[in-house]
């Protein structure tokens, strides 16, 4: 055994190596989590771009709070819901850096809708990067704007109702509308298919920064296991049964 | 070539924020300082300077692009009035946190709410005592002319990145909307991102292979570390306190009684002093020019030979507190104001000072 491990080490037998904008932090997200491939996925496509003196995130409040840990580049941590705002700013006075932020769907479909849709419109050069598992994970598992009807959340213990909670809100269909977004597609990260996928969509989405035409809007469906209180593979279980159904996967609008 | 010109408050704003080369302003229409974004538009600075002009959905969207381009280590600026001002709010607390430098114009009108859209120096504390959440300060400039509206907005962008701190200049309706002779300061060159790299290794610039990444932030989730840094903020505001209070005064040496009043009030208190002189009464008048750093010591030296302090404000009654904890008891401390939207009058304030301070 001990010999198949130092085997395994030999560079020439390395299959996958991590990405170099990755840092070495332990990611804080829990077992299950698709930050983490997102994260990863957002790494891979910079260091593949060669653009990691040339790109700024911005984090936002919540779970991914700390991104900035993970990816070796310029951040700025932006208040709850306002880094499209942040990114306006960055992208104006740096139309030669790429920008993109990483939202949930609190902070991007609750909080700062104003400032997504608003950013969206004005077509700011920058990605957006939606992560929507419809709940607010960092908080404890409270409803969120993105919460399935029926779906059960802290502050709706009984499950989403509509008549008295509100609907769940597409915000990846209302920012496809606006003639100043360029790409809007939605994907999730359970399969290796579908992770192969949102890369795919990731790194389009930074390459079509290059044409200045607007802004490009990534959604992944994303899994919540311990806000939704289900282990890993039962959480992509009932994403796939239950979140596809109504936050379909696909290309939305490229032009 | 500096250059004289007449013209509202608002505009000088407008005028001194492209030629000292801001980088861009980030605004929302509000009265009574929607001239500023307007006047901006119609110079079209983006053809000459390079300055972005943006017009945002809302001061809680301008705040937060101030956020984004201060970040980068540009010099960017808004305005607004009271009530837009305390949307920013949140915004000031998060910038003051992630210590970074930027210009917030207040031309204030009278509250609370909605209020009235005529003069007001109601926005006192809001200012001077941080105005959002935690342990934080601004670096305040209160102009009193046309003039300073213009020479204010390049001071308050150096003290900004001197101290990497949010400056805003609390201006009213009356200087704002007032029209009166100024000089410009002749065209200066914006930073270029070279120079901005090099003078601030903080701003998120492009992470380059031979330093770490910037990071601005202002959260800590490890209390010890988050007192300590706070620490470092208050050791900060302890410098700024100590090297840039600036007031301005008149008649003080053989005064007996002292106005201390900013502003607009500044320049009707000064009327006021000219009647109280005539009629033999030994007037005064303390004009800070700061109102946080607040001239503390310089009321301390002058509260033992003063018979009595008039604090005038368009409010009813602010900054009439930090004149009472300067002097700490040692000279009565009256309050005189008119608010809601009135400007009060010389007579006003000569009549009020005598009845206060004197009796009769």
């Amino acid at each position: 055994m001990a010999e198949l491990l130092e085997d395994i080490k030999k560079p020439e037998n390395l299959v996958h190596k991590k990405s170099s904008v990755l840092t070495d932090n332990v990611m804080h997200y829990c077992p299950g989590c698709s930050h983490g491939v997102v994260h990863k996925l957002i790494a891979e496509v910079i260091e593949e771009m060669g653009i990691q003196d040339k790109t700024v995130g911005v984090a936002p409040v919540g779970c991914s709070v700390f991104i900035y840990n993970y990816l070796d580049i310029d951040w700025q941590e932006a208040a709850h819901g306002r880094a499209p705002a942040l990114g306006t700013a960055i992208s104006r006075l740096r139309p030669d850096r790429f920008v993109f932020t990483y939202q949930g769907d609190g902070d991007l479909a609750a909080i700062g809708t104003a400032e997504t849709i608003h950013a969206c419109n004005r077509g700011e050069n920058m990605v957006m990067i939606f992560i929507n598992n419809g709940i607010y994970g960092m908080t404890g598992g409270q409803m969120a704007p993105t919460t399935l009807e029926g779906m059960k959340a802290s502050t709706c213990p009984f499950g989403r109702d509509p008549k008295t909670d509100g609907n769940p809100l597409k915000m990846t269909e209302i920012v496809a509308q606006l003639p100043g977004t360029n790409f809007v597609t939605r994907q999730a990260v359970h399969t290796a298919a579908a992770v192969r996928r949102t890369k795919k969509a990731i790194r389009k989405a930074f390459e079509k920064q290059k044409e200045k035409t607007g802004t490009s809007f990534v959604e992944v469906v994303s899994t919540c296991n311990s806000g939704w209180k289900m282990n890993p593979v039962d959480s992509n279980k009932w994403m796939e049964e239950n979140m596809f159904p109504f936050y379909p996967l696909g290309d939305i609008k490229d032009v | 070539m500096s250059e004289l010109r007449l013209m509202k408050g608002n505009e000088a704003i407008a005028e001194a924020a492209i030629r000292c080369g801001t980088d861009g302003y980030f605004g929302y229409p509000i009265t009574p300082q929607s001239e500023v974004m307007e006047r901006l538009m119609e110079l079209r600075p983006w053809e000459s300077t390079g300055m972005v002009v943006l017009q945002a959905e809302s001061e809680v969207a301008s705040i937060n692009m101030l956020y984004g381009g201060a970040g980068c280590g540009k010099r960017v600026m808004t305005s607004s009035s009271s009530p837009g001002i305390s949307l920013m709010q949140e915004g000031l607390s998060y910038m003051a946190g992630a210590e970074l430098p930027c210009l917030v114009v207040n031309v204030v009108r009278g509250g609370p709410g909605l209020g009235t859209i005529q003069p007001s120096q109601s926005d006192y504390f809001q200012s001077v005592k941080g105005g959002g959440h935690g342990d934080y300060k601004l670096i305040v400039l209160a102009p009193a002319s046309v003039q300073e509206m213009a020479d204010f907005v390049e001071l308050s962008f150096d003290l900004a990145f001197k101290y990497r701190n949010p400056a805003m200049i609390l201006s009213d309706g009356m200087i704002g909307q007032m029209m009166e002779k100024v000089e410009l300061k002749p065209q200066q060159k914006r930073w270029t991102d070279e120079e901005v790299a090099q003078m601030h290794s903080w701003a998120t610039t492009g992470k380059t292979a031979d330093r770490d990444r910037n990071i601005i932030t202002s959260v800590e989730l490890d209390s010890e570390a988050h007192e300590q840094f706070n620490n470092r903020l208050q050791a900060k505001y302890r410098e700024i306190e100590e090297h840039e209070v600036r007031f301005e005064e008149i008649d003080t040496d053989d005064a007996d009684y002292l106005i201390v009043a900013y502003g607009s009030s500044a320049r009707i208190s000064s009327a006021a002093i000219e009647i109280l002189r005539e009629k033999g009464l030994k007037v005064g008048l303390l004009r800070p020019i700061t109102l946080w750093p607040f001239p503390t010591s310089r009321l301390q030296e002058l509260s033992g030979k003063l018979k009595g302090i008039l604090s005038v404000e368009m409010s009813s009654g602010q900054m009439v507190e930090d004149i009472r904890l300067a002097v700490n008891g040692k000279v009565k401390v009256e309050h005189f104001g008119r608010y809601g939207g009135v400007v009060p009058s010389p007579d006003e304030v000569a009549d009020a000072l005598e009845q206060k301070l004197i009796g009769g």
